[in-house]
């Protein structure tokens, strides 16, 4: 038993390196996958202090609009390529209302009210976006548009280490997109007034009010960016599979990340992201066997566990200190 | 009187009335509950099944006036395929007296089978769900034609081992993998797995997806490099199976040697492109709409407005016709009902001796208006499910072509070991009831 723990799974990474070189692959791009997720999660926290249960939903929503929009255009005649960028600016309009009216309907009435009751809103913000969802879209899964966004199919296969190493175009593609759009929001977190101003919020309400920073603007500018967020990951996780309501489970494997980042951090969320997505699928092919398969659920929650032991903050999250 | 007191006073009046209502509706309708999921994760495989369903019983109203000149009372309840929401399903229609109840879920099923005999409502778990279930004796009140999931895999492994040119000897020696859904279905036949691997020497590789990594298994498709079966079973349902797919044409695994339970649809297969061409999977029953009664249903129902498919084409879609078939089954076990009891308006009691006599021949499909759509079903107070044949079809990019003569179960492997696990259930859910019901003469 020892053996098969401590000594096998180093002796087949030994044995056929080609196999670990793919296993890191499929890990790292999960990984970027569920920071993608977990940066949804992280923008809005950081803003409000609130965990938005409701990113989940938010990618399934913006990828059926989009795909929604796309079978609209694309029935009125325009061709793939026109139907699929109208719609994708279309549905970033559409993320766009939504941050409008989350702000208007649910979050400028609770402005000063516990935490716990704008967690609970976002619930309802949630189950909102589901029925609604449901209503226009219906249940039946669909085909994300990605040949029509020139989003690259098919494989780049590399011999290497005595034998072959496949890396999708997709993949190759959502690893970049997700990188640029994660770059693009560091800087704009730490080199432009909203983002300065966004950062205050997360500080304090009262003391981002008393300054003159305007709550309801920042929470719509970073709603929408929630928004955006989360219409790249539906496209790129829908690409990978089909859209359809199954993708809202995706989302709950950014809670390991988030605990293993810490809620606040941007970069925490890119490195936990890294960290769960590539320990999970070692843990699976190498580890998995050993306890009858299907570990990939449970162990990145397993990981994330041990870092709540040494850093309840995150690796990357502000250290709580409250007077008491 | 203020508006708010007109509110109360119309929600008091429609308190006393609903229930004098509902009464008046059970003495001349048959109440037919559809638990469906046309909502969350599995809506993909749940929509087109209810449509199926709903368009083939709305169209018994609708053309003939019900079943007997007795209206159906055809109720959805969404389960969202969760165990919690289809047992909260179950406690809401159980007061309306149904005749039985389409669980959808192998895990729904489970808890309803010690229920069922209590509240005398029969369950049909239609080829899903507990598969000993079709041991009539031990399970009463519980049916599952026309085949089980362990009669499926032996299908399966029959199939495999003709590819292999030969018979099931052929399996020998054989590394099978076997994807699955982590949950109460895919699990259901594993025993079945572990013993037939062993009496036919093949090596079974496991792959189990829980149903939150569902479009997220390149861990599982990883090992399949790995391990290089010579043939993967797939046992899922929901995302799972598109995602299936599309692993496997991303890892090259040779479509011709990737084949199915029976509950993959044609977007499961679409999806993945050309790659995906020669996936294969169980069937018992036609795809495509011609046939005499889906015509009937596109124009009583769908063109009428009363279906809830998002486009015709959805009709004669593999899952729409299961759902047809599923309807087909209570309408029969209906008629058969009334049959037998000379009552138009039958109950729950009724409907489990209909299902225990149903005996639906070729010129009983011909009346339907389903001929040439599948094979006959007959049941016994014995044997509830029936252990029909089934075929293989493969995906030809557009649809599903049948590529198989019909494959029967292996029964001598099949029927002492489901005879064994019937026994267990009841052994380890003692005291489990002796059958009291009495058989109708077959």
């Amino acid at each position: 038993m020892l053996y098969n723990i401590f000594i096998d799974p180093f002796v087949q990474m030994a044995q056929m390196p080609d196999l670990l070189v793919q296993t890191l692959w499929e890990g790292l791009v999960s990984g970027v996958l569920y920071a993608l997720i977990a940066l949804g999660f992280v923008l809005i926290f950081k803003a409000s202090g609130v965990f938005n249960f409701a990113q989940g939903i938010m990618v399934v929503f913006s990828a059926l609009t989009l795909v929604g929009f796309y079978e609209k255009f694309s029935a009125a005649g325009f061709s793939g390529h026109t139907a699929a960028f109208v719609a994708l600016v279309l549905t970033a309009g559409v993320m766009f209302v939504l941050a409008m009216l989350v702000e208007r309907v649910v979050l400028r009435p609770l402005v000063n009210q516990p935490d716990i009751i704008l967690f609970m809103a976002t619930f309802g913000i949630t189950y909102v976006l589901i029925g609604f969802g449901e209503m226009v879209f219906g249940g039946d899964p669909k085909q994300m548009i990605a040949s029509e966004l020139f989003l690259p199919s098919g494989s780049v296969d590399v011999e290497m280490l005595g034998g072959m190493v496949s890396f999708q175009k997709i993949d190759i593609a959502a690893a970049v997109i997700a990188s640029v759009m994660i770059a693009g929001l560091a800087l704009f977190f730490q080199k432009t007034r909203i983002g300065r101003a966004l950062r205050a919020v997360a500080d304090s309400h009262k003391a981002a009010l008393s300054v003159g920073i305007s709550l309801n603007q920042i929470w719509v500018v970073v709603w929408f960016a929630a928004g955006l967020v989360a219409l790249v990951t539906g496209i790129m996780w829908g690409a990978r599979s089909d859209v359809s309501f199954a993708l809202e489970i995706v989302a709950l494997k950014a809670l390991p990340v988030l605990v293993l980042g810490g809620l606040t951090s941007v970069p925490g969320a890119i490195v936990g992201g890294l960290i769960i997505g590539i320990g999970e699928k070692l843990g699976e092919f190498y580890w998995g066997p050993l306890l009858g398969g299907g570990i990939e659920s449970w162990f990145a929650y397993a990981i994330a566990l041990l870092f709540l032991l040494y850093r309840p903050q995150g690796l990357f999250g502000d250290k709580i200190i409250e007077r008491i | 009187m203020s508006l708010k007191n007109w509110l109360y006073a119309l929600s008091a009046a429609a308190s006393l009335t609903l229930p004098a209502v509902h009464d008046a509706q059970a003495e001349d309708s048959i109440y037919v509950p559809l638990f469906t999921y046309r909502t969350g994760p599995f809506a993909g495989s749940g929509t087109p099944i209810a449509n199926g369903m709903h368009d083939y019983l709305t169209l018994l109203n609708e053309r003939d006036g019900g079943i007997g000149g007795v209206k159906l009372i055809v109720e959805e309840c969404e389960t969202g395929y969760d165990t919690k929401k289809g047992l909260e399903c179950y406690e809401s229609v159980k007061p309306k007296k149904p005749v039985l109840v389409n669980p959808w879920s192998t895990g729904i099923t489970l808890p309803l089978i010690p229920k069922a005999a209590v509240d005398k409502i029969p369950v049909l778990s239609m080829a899903y769900g507990l598969s000993a279930s079709a041991k009539g004796d031990t399970f009463p009140w519980i049916f599952n034609p026309p085949a089980t999931y362990w009669d499926g895999f032996t299908q399966i492994l029959q199939y495999i081992a003709t590819q292999e040119g030969g018979g099931i000897e052929k399996l020998k020696g054989k590394k099978i993998g076997y994807i699955y859904l982590d949950a109460s279905f895919g699990r259901e036949p594993l025993p079945l797995i572990e013993q037939l691997s062993k009496e036919l020497g093949f090596e079974a590789k496991l792959y189990p997806v829980a149903a939150a990594d569902m479009q997220n298994q390149s861990s599982q498709w990883l090992s399949v490099r790995r391990d290089k079966p010579d043939y993967m079973i797939l046992y899922g349902w929901g995302a799972l199976n598109a995602t299936a797919v599309k692993e496997a044409v991303k890892t090259n695994y040779p479509m011709e040697k990737f084949i199915s339970i029976w509950w993959p649809s044609e977007d499961d297969a679409k999806g993945a492109g050309d790659g995906a061409k020669g996936f294969k999977t169980l069937n018992w029953h036609a795809v495509g709409a011609d046939f005499p009664l889906l015509a009937d249903i596109q124009k009583h129902v769908v063109d009428a407005g009363k279906s809830q498919v998002s486009s015709k084409d959805k009709v004669g879609q593999v899952l729409y016709n299961r759902g047809i078939y599923n309807s087909m089954l209570i309408a029969e076990a209906i008629r058969k009902a009334q049959e037998i009891t000379g009552n138009k308006v039958v109950t729950g009691e009724d409907v489990r001796r209909g299902l225990e006599g149903l005996n639906i021949d070729e010129a009983r499909l011909k009346e339907i208006g389903l001929e040439g759509f599948t094979g006959e079903v007959k049941l016994s107070c014995a044997d509830h499910n029936g252990h029909f044949s089934t075929f293989v079809q493969s995906w030809n990019g557009t649809t599903y072509e049948k590529v198989s003569d019909y494959i029967a179960p292996l029964s001598d492997k099949v029927g002492p070991l489901l005879d064994a696990d019937a026994k267990a259930y009841a052994e380890k859910n003692a005291p489990w009831p002796a059958r009291s019901e009495a058989c109708d003469a077959s």
